[in-house]
């Protein structure tokens, strides 16, 4: 400005105040910048921070301790020690007796039903289990930790106020009672929960866990694992590498651009109309999953090993051609290995998609009900995000905190499957 | 059993294929490997193919079609009059003979002549299994054998094993084509029979969509009416949500990290953004139900407005904060590759940073974020998880966000889930539904390459 005169137009009023609209607009547009980035980091931060605030208390479970009496008596009154007498056993009686003898004022029956509610329906089994592995426990009396009810559970962790009137509190007051005098006697502790992660699915909250849908899912991935890879590797080393340049290998390659765009659940029905109905393939069954999912990753595994095998310099090739391999041989001996680690990159990233995909795998039927673990790629199994869709629907409360917690997990899985794609890269990553 | 038996003799009868073909080959030539015409390991491959391959391509033709072949035997053992009658009883007696085969309780007192085909058909299948195991094994032997008497020193061994291998390659790249012809087959077969019993035209626009037919006559509410259109306008509504927030959101952070972040900020943002990418749609679906919706619906009854516990409002939002790091990280490519000297000439010019965005890099870029925001527009379209958790099933035909609606995806998922007769209208228009869905999404994308192909700058 030292060449501005007295009346010069850089010293006009208009000029000023245009400089300083345009410098404030300047301001307000890298402001919205900074808004709209700290806006989805703070989308971000709610979904997550909404999540594990909801399920990280699912990782503990209530337990009470009850004194049971392993009466011969209502065990085996034969006294045979019979493996099939014991797993009939009314261990049901046992809890409830214990229950009964601690609680000596509580004698009619609608307030005893109430009293035995406290513990879950699982209890009983958790006694049998008992016998069955220490059969010697007959006759005595141990103190045992039993699983209780999720309402229970819900009413220790805090989610069901006292304050609120009996009739719209799902645990009763006589319940409260009953478990603060437990509690007075030391016998209610938040323990571990390992069911959640052993355990199959159930109705009842305290007894469902996700150990069923991770093995499904693994089972699903490794189906998906074994037949994406090979097929995706060479397509890729076909078109990169030998694929003449005609209609052909343009129509394939338009191809996989489109699949990659294909809308998941458009897979899901090709195999309901195909693997179900033309195959008559098993409804539920990893092996379909695992077919439908390989699909669905097959373009992102082509596409990335495509990239890997480009990045290969033409130096690595035509050094390998000079010395006398073939075509096929520079590539699977020299140019393969090199570009290994872009591929498994890809793999691993293909892989997280395919592990929490939900919607082409409820077309297929694997959103049933199961309860058993599953052991073989034919039995009905479903996948970890099918069983957080599937608890999502359930109106307990226990079971949105346990939702939140199989989503924490499914989230670890998939955390722990990027960072190593990423050290992968990292590590091997080489400029040329 | 009889499969795994296969199994484990093919995997040895090749690995034993390739060690006596490498051996028979250095034999020929008395130990100088230099007189053969390829590296031995090349012959025992040979051997090996010949030896593992007839008797595998076998097994997989015989795996995709024992049920089939064992079925019509059986069935044509059947008396004329139980085959004779329509396609369903059909399908019902064979459902009923493969229960009783597997020895699963069909829960009535079965037919005795049903029984004996469920015997007869277990018989067959297991007879197949063992004919298998004794074909496949002599053709494994066979070509073994076939295999190792061509080895000779001149044999060019490598030549025929990388044409089996390019057989493969090749092979391998044609499952996409194989991939998307089944996708339209499939789509078009079930969508044309869903077409004879509902008209298309009707179907396109229709206006009334309640897809419950009726169990009996007499029930109410069950007219069995497939007009898309409420489905069609709920889909567009919660897009158009979507795309309100995906879009000034992604493209703001998309020019602020290219243009102003340093990068320091830069390092730490991205990431961020690609975890926002990488959580499962079930996850947002989740959150959307029970976190967003209840949210807007406090929030609206606050201010005194009626909303719908399954707004199209909480479900478009959380779909848009789904799509951002979408639209984010293509605009992010776009952006950066407009060159330099174009910034740098409108910087000469004394244009500030953001008019120089605005006026010279977004109209430079602007084909690029077109087709960004049309492939964020397909991926909002085909997203399933979201619309199936939060919003509704009414098929309401409104354009208030504040209330529900349902989705063309939405409807496809609650069509199919759970058992029910494959043939059924109601079954059949998750097809037509998923034509419809499959048609949109490819135009969108195709359009999308068009665009960019067409309008990209060429700077160099």
């Amino acid at each position: 400005m030292a060449i501005a005169r007295p009346g010069s137009y850089y010293l006009s009023e208009g000029y000023a105040a245009r400089l300083r609209a345009r410098y404030a607009a300047e301001q307000r547009f890298k402001a919205y910048g900074i808004a709209a980035v700290a806006a989805a980091a703070v989308m971000l931060v709610v979904l997550l921070g909404t999540i594990v605030g909801q399920g990280y208390t699912a990782f503990w479970q209530t337990q009470i301790r009850l004194e049971i009496h392993f009466d011969p008596a209502e065990i085996d009154p034969q006294g045979t020690r019979d493996r099939s007498v014991l797993a009939t056993a009314n261990t049901m009686k046992l809890v409830r007796d214990s229950l009964a003898a601690q609680f000596p004022d509580i004698t009619e029956r609608a307030e005893r039903r109430a009293l035995y509610d406290i513990m879950s329906s699982g209890a009983p089994f958790q006694l049998t289990r008992m016998l069955l592995d220490d059969p010697s426990l007959i006759g005595t009396t141990r103190s045992v930790w039993l699983t209780a009810s999720d309402d229970v559970d819900q009413f220790i962790k805090g989610y069901i106020s006292r304050d609120v009137p009996e009739s719209a509190r799902r645990v009763s007051d006589l319940q409260i009672r009953a478990v603060d005098a437990l509690a007075s006697r030391n016998a209610v502790e938040k323990q571990f929960n390992t069911v959640l992660f052993t355990g199959g699915d159930s109705r009842e909250p305290e007894l469902a866990g996700i150990g069923g849908a991770i093995v499904g899912s693994f089972l699903t991935l490794l189906v998906t694992l074994a037949l994406s890879v090979p097929i995706g590797v060479a397509a890729a080393i076909y078109l990169e590498e030998f694929a003449p340049k005609n209609r052909w290998t343009d129509l394939i390659e338009v191809n996989i651009n489109n699949l990659a765009a294909v809308p998941s659940i458009v897979f899901g029905l090709l195999g309901l109309a195909v693997f179900l109905s033309v195959f008559g393939m098993p409804r539920s069954a990893p092996v379909v999953g695992g077919l439908v999912l390989a699909l669905m990753t097959l373009p992102t595994i082509i596409i990335a090993s495509r990239a890997a095998l480009k990045a290969v310099p033409p130096s690595i090739r035509e050094a390998a051609l000079g010395v006398g391999a073939s075509r096929l041989q520079a590539v699977l001996h020299h140019v393969l290995p090199l570009a290994m680690p872009g591929i498994l990159t890809g793999t691993i990233i293909g892989m997280a998609q395919a592990l929490g995909e939900t919607a082409p795998l409820l077309m297929i039927g694997m959103v049933a009900f199961i309860v058993d673990i599953p052991g073989g790629f034919t039995d009905s199994a479903t996948v970890l995000p099918v069983q957080i869709f599937m608890w999502a629907d359930s109106p307990e409360r226990a079971f949105l905190e346990r939702t939140s917690a199989a989503i924490m997990i499914l989230l670890g899985f998939l955390i722990a499957m990027n960072a190593v794609a990423v050290l992968l890269r990292k590590k091997f990553e080489r400029r040329w | 059993m009889q499969i795994t038996v296969l199994l484990l003799v093919l995997v040895g009868l090749t690995a034993a294929g390739y060690y006596m073909g490498r051996a028979s080959a250095v034999r020929a030539v008395g130990g100088r490997i230099a007189a053969l015409h390829s590296v031995p390991a090349y012959y025992g491959v040979y051997v090996a193919l010949w030896a593992g391959l007839p008797a595998f391509l076998l097994f997989l033709v015989w795996g995709a079609s024992e049920n089939w072949i064992v079925m019509q035997m059986v069935l044509g053992a059947l008396p004329q009059n139980m085959t004779d009658g329509s396609e369903q009883s059909l399908s019902l007696l064979k459902a009923d003979i493969l229960n009783i085969a597997a020895g699963i309780s069909t829960g009535r007192e079965p037919d005795p002549v049903v029984l004996a085909a469920a015997e007869r058909y277990n018989m067959l299948r297991a007879l197949g299994d063992w004919m298998l195991l004794a074909i496949g094994s002599a053709l494994a032997v066979a070509g073994l054998s076939y295999a190792r008497g061509r080895i000779a020193p001149d044999l060019r061994a490598r030549n025929l094993v990388e044409r089996v291998i390019n057989v493969f390659l090749v092979g391998c790249s044609l499952v996409a084509i194989l991939t998307t012809a089944g996708i339209v087959l499939s789509l078009v077969f079930e969508a044309m029979r869903f077409f004879t019993v509902y008209p298309i035209f009707d179907f396109l626009f229709g206006l009334q969509w309640s897809p419950q037919t009726a169990i009996r006559a007499d029930q109410v509410g069950s007219s069995g009416s497939f007009g898309a259109v409420p489905l069609f306008a709920g889909t567009l509504l919660i897009t158009l949500i979507a795309m309100l927030v995906a879009v000034p959101v992604g493209l703001m952070s998309a020019i602020y990290m290219s243009e102003y972040a340093p990068p320091r900020v830069r390092a730490t943002m991205k990431p961020v953004l690609e975890i926002l990418a990488g959580i499962p749609t079930v996850v947002y679906g989740f959150f959307a139900a029970l976190t967003m919706a209840p949210f807007v619906r406090r929030l609206g009854e606050s201010m005194g407005m009626s909303v719908s516990s399954e707004s199209a409002l909480a479900a478009g939002f959380v779909m848009g904060i789904m799509i951002i790091p979408f639209v984010s990280s293509l605009s992010d490519d776009v952006i950066n590759s407009v060159p330099q000297s174009l910034r740098d000439g409108s910087y000469g010019l004394g244009a500030t940073r953001s008019e120089t965005i605005r006026q010279v890099v977004l109209p430079a870029a602007l084909p690029g974020i077109v087709a960004a925001v049309m492939l964020a527009i397909s991926r909002a379209i085909g997203e399933t998880m979201i619309v199936t958790m939060a919003a509704g099933l009414a098929a309401n035909l409104t354009a208030n966000p504040l209330q529900a609606v349902t989705t063309v995806t939405t409807q496809i998922a609650t069509l199919l889930v759970g058992d029910q007769e494959f043939d059924s209208p109601k079954t059949l228009s998750a097809f037509g539904l998923g034509l419809v869905l499959f048609v949109v999404t490819l135009s969108l994308n195709m359009i999308a390459l068009r665009v960019v192909q067409k309008y990209r700058e060429k700077y160099d």
